[in-house]
């Protein structure tokens, strides 16, 4: 089967300064994976490059091996945050509904066998109670669970958040990772989720892709997150510990170094 | 029932003609109205059927038909705030503005070499409040064609333009062509209101575009039932207007009737307001 | 014609000053419609039996807190445009009931400032004052919650207060401004130049010099070409507010396009595109 993404040496730059230097990646079908780095480092350029909504100086960018506008359907994209009006007419089913058809011309006609689909994708993600609401009215929360829904409906190879957890409390970040784990085993998705902070992703996480300085390294969860491995990359002394059979990494806050440094396990590009 | 159907109401001609029209234009504003809201797009649609306006006056000078000017102003202006938002919609509100003034400004020479070149006088509240009911009978078939396509072209957008709306980001996630359906929209919402404009005056086109709309998504978040009900409000509004903008002749001293956009617009704001009260008082706005 | 300038240039300037804040503001819209309110009074002075000055500054206040009093209960620009269609149908009754004529009704929408009289320059340069000194005393927090509303709220600047007090203001510099450009054009003054200066320059106290710059320019220049021609002067005040206008969106997009300065590098073919 082909990678679900492949990325091959993108270089994106703005405003006269390179964000993405020569990256590379690639996540297999269902893999859950974490791209991990500091505010402004470019994750949010890395994703919205894989949508299409980001120039690209070099490089290519394949999807199920073709490129990319062959396979619009393939991607599911839940952006960080979309403002509401608080007038907007429109319920969380209708939401959903055009996640699956919004491209098209003409008015809908309604299928059963459609909306039967669409509440089975607002029940996966714990939200078809809320089917009827006013999108505007729901919570931070619900919102991203609906949000997900909608890019889930169409069954994409892969689903791609930006930031999804950055505003949450703990709990409600341990609920998502923990939705979005059994989605991607449920639906066989790949997912590619962009955090600053990795912990609460480490029991899910099948793959890490660490960026900074505009180059990212990745590999294998468990081949990363390592002491040395995680201390090289992130130019300073990190630990590792397991705590009730669960592992944290402890980093401090700024890191940053450029120079990404050689090590057997990582695949650093 | 007489104190209300003053005699004669239903056999004067202009009175049917106004409600013929006034019906047309009331359902079209009332759908384009539904979706420029949800697009925050009311200034621009005002500002449109001002531009309008200024075609009309256009028109009169050179001679050319009333509609021809109505149309081209509207779509003109519609093409200037398209161009010059930018992508990413940063400069509406200013381009809107600065559009408006512009044609305003236009209207203001148009208007003096109106009343300075021809023989025609009123013209200036003529164009500006517009007059519903000296609208001839001969429009009441163009309006109905022009109405429908108006219609129809939104019905044809409606999926992607709603998205859109949302957010650009997903849409053009999608492959939606983004920048087409928002100039697209602004095209309709110029004919909409170029339309209007023209048959019941800049100032009830600007009422009939937003009033029923806004009222509307108070009571459902159903889209469809949103455009059900606005263009319930909006044909209601009308109708009542020209009912009491008729009697008022009987109410009024001197004897001089109220203007028909008068009674409208106060029909479709008392509506509003209800709407408005039915929620728990005052929220905050998230997209200001 | 002295009183002219003297009239012209006052009220270019609160323009100017005023103007700056609605578009800092964003709000733009509101700026057009106060003036139309105040048309709406001052059309209904004949019927009521007020001074058209009086009921003119009624008017254009009552419309500022109509605007700021419903926009707390839906979207901005729709509730606005609803108070817009008030005020006007408003006043196309009051129209409809006086007896005045059709180029009064002209000379309101789009100025007389031919005929500004001599007795109107102490009031107006009170009035002007008035309006200068609230924006400047009240500049931090109209700036702040302009750029951060929310940082502002956590200050304690009532956003509520701070609207309908603005609004009261663009009320009050309408008032001084509707004889000269007349009600349709008011805002036209205030915006182009405002919107112009803040494209060009990004610090606020230097924007807000160049804005009143631009629109005592396009005032001087109006007036000249109004008295050539015997057109309308608001005809000349919007098309050279336009022009300002466009000139600084073509200097911005010159200045945004990057000059291709840096030494290519085999690295950076330019094969990528975007969507």
């Amino acid at each position: 089967m082909p990678d679900v993404l492949s990325i091959e040496h993108l270089t994106v730059s703005m405003h006269g300064r390179t964000i993405l230097d020569d990256v590379s990646l690639t996540i297999r079908p269902g893999e859950f994976t974490g791209l991990i780095g500091s505010n402004g480092v470019g994750k949010t350029t890395l994703l919205r490059a894989i949508l299409g909504l980001q120039r690209y100086e070099s490089g290519s960018i394949a999807i199920n091996g073709q490129p990319r506008t062959a396979q619009l359907d393939a991607l599911g994209y839940v952006p960080q945050k979309i403002s509401l009006d608080s007038d907007v007419p429109l319920r969380v089913i209708d939401f959903v509904t055009l996640g699956l058809d919004a491209e098209r011309w003409g008015l809908r006609r309604r299928r059963r066998a459609q909306r039967d689909h669409v509440m089975a994708t607002l029940e996966s993600v714990g939200a078809a109670h809320l089917s009827t609401s006013r999108l505007s009215e729901l919570s931070g929360g619900e919102q991203q669970r609906v949000f997900i829904a909608h890019a889930l409906v169409r069954r994409p190879s892969l689903l791609l958040l930006d930031e999804p957890l950055a505003n949450l409390d703990p709990r409600n970040v341990q609920e998502i990772v923990a939705l979005l784990h059994r989605l991607s085993r449920d639906h066989q998705v790949a997912i590619l989720l962009s955090a600053h902070e990795m912990n609460a992703l480490l029991p899910f996480m099948d793959r890490v892709v660490y960026l900074t300085g505009g180059h990212c390294a990745s590999g294998p969860t468990n081949e990363v997150v390592q002491t040395d491995v995680l201390s090289a990359l992130y130019g300073h002394h990190v630990d590792v510990v397991q705590v009730h059979g669960r592992v944290f990494v402890i980093a401090e806050p700024n890191e940053a170094t450029d120079n990404l440094p050689e090590h057997p396990t990582l695949t650093v590009r | 029932m007489h104190w209300l159907f003053e005699p004669g109401l239903f056999t004067s001609a202009p009175v049917r003609t106004a409600l013929a029209v006034g019906t047309v234009a009331a359902v079209v504003s009332a759908v384009v109205g539904v979706f420029t809201i949800l697009r925050g797009l009311a200034f621009a649609g005002h500002a449109l059927t001002d531009v309008a306006a200024t075609g009309g006056s256009g028109a009169v000078l050179v001679g050319a038909s009333p509609l021809s000017g109505f149309l081209s102003g509207a779509l003109i202006g519609a093409g200037a705030i398209a161009v010059s938002e930018g992508p990413e919609s940063h400069h509406r509100e200013i381009a809107t503005g600065v559009v408006l003034s512009a044609a305003t400004g236009l209207s203001a020479l148009l208007l003096y070499l109106d009343a300075t070149t021809t023989a025609t006088t009123g013209v200036t509240q003529r164009v500006l409040f517009g007059s519903l009911f000296s609208t001839s009978a001969s429009t009441v078939p163009l309006t109905v064609v022009l109405g429908t396509a108006v219609l129809v072209l939104t019905a044809v957008i409606a999926r992607p333009l709603l998205l859109t709306s949302l957010s650009r980001e997903l849409a053009r996630a999608r492959g939606i062509r983004v920048t087409l359906v928002s100039s697209a929209f602004l095209l309709i919402v110029a004919m909409a209101v170029g339309l209007s404009a023209l048959t019941v005056g800049s100032l009830l086109s600007t009422a009939l575009l937003v009033g029923p709309a806004a009222a509307a998504v108070r009571w459902t978040a159903r889209i469809g039932r949103a455009l059900l009900l606005a263009s319930a409000i909006g044909v209601l509004s009308t109708w009542l207007g020209v009912v009491i903008a008729y009697d008022s002749y009987n109410w009024m001293p001197h004897q001089r009737s109220l203007p028909v956009g008068f009674s409208v617009v106060v029909v479709i704001v008392t509506v509003y307001l209800l709407s408005a009260m039915r929620t728990s008082g005052p929220r905050g706005d998230h997209r200001g | 014609m002295i009183n002219a300038w003297e009239v012209g240039t006052i009220v270019a300037v609160v323009a100017g000053v005023v103007g700056f804040v609605v578009v800092l503001r964003r709000d733009v819209f509101a700026a057009h419609v106060i003036p139309n309110g105040a048309f709406a009074g001052a059309a209904g002075a004949s019927v009521v039996g007020w001074s058209p000055l009086v009921s003119l500054t009624v008017a254009a206040v009552a419309t500022a807190l109509g605007i700021s009093g419903l926009r707390r209960y839906g979207q901005r620009d729709a509730t606005t445009a609803l108070v817009l269609v008030l005020a006007l149908a408003i006043g196309s009754a009051f129209l409809s009931q006086s007896t005045q004529n059709a180029s009064a009704a002209y000379g309101l929408l789009f100025g007389e400032i031919l005929g500004a009289s001599s007795a109107s320059v102490g009031p107006l340069l009170l009035l002007g004052a008035v309006c200068i000194v609230a924006v400047l005393s009240r500049w931090r927090a109209l700036l702040l919650s302009a750029v951060t509303p929310d940082v502002a709220r956590a200050k304690g600047v009532s956003q509520g207060r701070l609207d309908s007090g603005f609004l009261i203001v663009v009320a009050l510099a309408t008032t001084l401004t509707v004889p000269v450009v007349g009600a349709l054009l008011v805002f036209s003054l205030m915006v182009g130049p405002a919107a112009a200066a803040q494209l060009l320059v990004a610090r606020p106290g230097r924007a807000m010099a160049l804005a009143t710059g631009f629109s005592v320019s396009i005032m001087w220049l109006a007036l000249v070409a109004a008295y050539a021609t015997e057109w309308p002067v608001g005809f000349f005040v919007a098309s050279l507010s336009t022009l300002v206008y466009l000139g600084a969106r073509l200097v911005t997009h010159w200045r945004a396009t990057p000059r291709r300065s840096t030494a290519p590098t085999s690295h950076h073919q330019p094969t990528g595109r975007s969507s």
